[in-house]
């Protein structure tokens, strides 16, 4: 009997059955999602490090405490996410490795730097926003390992997102300074935010194959348009000014039209040219480098530890 | 520097006093003590347990995906394991 292994498997994925790590896939199918889960787990991780820039300077303790949950969770969400890349066949020593020799990337987002307290602000808001627009289909992927790290970091991503817009509000309802850092924010962050979405469709050679396996289920375009289409009245009922001269209704598409995007700069930060790439990748570097010690004294510790409940059991 | 990978471990998580443990997902630790302590860290930031269990993954065994069917099979026609399968009088209420 001839089995088609590739039919039966897209015939699984139009089913909404759930591909788990042991079942059999397409080559190209394990290697796609290697790459996305690995480098969104890489962007978990470095998106750590704009935030905990502040970590130290908030203003209170009520925005201390929260920053600090919300850069631990981000911390869990690459956890989380490197479990799932694991569950393909490639080592976490090995993930971190491509992170640290630059072969791996991660969001361009990051490496953007954080100048002022209000980028705690538009950061929670507008790119936990946007993560949170790329991520909740996410959690109906078809890898299964996949769909569920994203439900738990889904819920939550709804904290980081409402405690960033807080951030902003109190700022807009602040002196005449603290709304005009509020608006700096804005204006710095608002482009990045909505190049996190990826290239225009036609620029995106390998969603339509993603979209096939419902690896994905909305384009970029799509998902970058119903942030756009959300953000607009948050940032009316905040009194700022979205960076954007083309942006307005349109009413026969149902939409906002917005501006070009510069996907120049875009290319750039991915090709390593932004603002941090360095400064980023070198912290994580460091991180690794500096906590080798500790990985090995725990390592050794455990294997002392294993040889003399050992020996006891022998004895006894 | 051993550049040794630490142990996969697997964390199941009783959600609260009652109900059976879950699997949750996977960490990495040195020893069962880290495993736990790091599972706490990872899946309970929200109150999410009241109680972990962590197992080296290297002892979970199971079976084969591909003979998931012969293996599954022999209970796919025994509706009379289901109690809809028996015909009773509609006066007999809560049976
Ligand atoms: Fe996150
Ligand atoms: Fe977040």
């Amino acid at each position: 009997m001839e089995i088609n292994l590739e039919e039966q498997f897209q015939a699984k994925i139009e089913q909404e059955i759930k591909i788990e790590p042991r079942d059999w896939m397409p080559e190209k199918y394990r290697k796609t999602l290697l790459r996305q889960i690995s480098q969104h787990a890489h962007s978990e991780i470095v998106g750590m490090l704009p935030e905990g820039n502040w970590i130290t300077r908030a203003p209170n303790l009520r925005r201390k405490v929260a920053l600090l949950a919300k850069v631990q969770d981000e911390a869990g969400h690459g956890l989380y996410l490197y479990s799932a890349a694991e569950t393909l066949g490639m080592s976490r020593d090995q993930m971190l490795e491509e992170l640290h020799t630059g072969k791996a990337k991660y969001s361009s987002i990051f490496n953007y730097p954080t100048l002022t307290w209000a980028d705690m602000g538009a950061i929670g808001w507008l790119v936990d926003g946007a993560a949170i627009m790329n991520q909740v289909p996410l959690c109906r992927t078809s890898y299964g390992p996949y769909a569920r790290a994203m439900v738990r970091v889904c819920k939550e991503e709804s904290f980081h997102q409402r405690q960033g817009y807080e951030i902003m509000l109190t700022l807009c309802k602040g002196s005449e300074a603290q709304k005009a850092m509020a608006q700096d924010a804005l204006n710095r962050w608002w482009w990045p935010s909505i190049m996190m979405f990826g290239p225009n469709d036609d620029n995106s050679p390998n969603s339509a194959q993603s979209m096939k396996w419902k690896i994905k289920r909305f384009s970029n375009d799509e998902l970058r348009q119903k942030f756009i289409d959300v953000t607009v009245s948050q940032t009316e009922i905040l009194g700022l000014t979205i960076p954007d001269k083309d942006l307005k209704w349109n009413e026969s598409r149902g939409h906002y039209d917005f501006g070009t995007i510069n996907w120049e700069e875009f290319n750039n930060v991915v090709a390593g040219k932004g603002p941090c790439n360095k400064e980023r990748l070198n912290a994580r570097v460091k991180a690794w480098e500096n906590g080798a010690w500790v990985r090995d004294a725990a390592t050794a510790y455990a294997e002392k530890r294993a040889n003399k409940k050992n020996n006891s059991t022998e004895a006894a | 520097m051993t550049n040794k990978e630490w142990p996969l471990w697997e964390v199941f998580i009783r959600a609260k006093q009652g109900l059976n443990h879950k699997h949750v997902g996977s960490l990495h630790a040195a020893d069962q003590t880290m495993a736990i302590e790091n599972a706490r860290d990872v899946y309970t930031r929200r109150m999410e347990g009241v109680s972990i269990w962590v197992v080296e993954s290297k002892y979970i065994h199971a079976n084969e995906p591909s003979e998931q069917d012969a293996l599954f099979d022999p209970a796919n026609d025994k509706v009379y394991r289901h109690p809809t399968f028996y015909i009773l009088p509609e006066e007999l209420n809560h049976m």
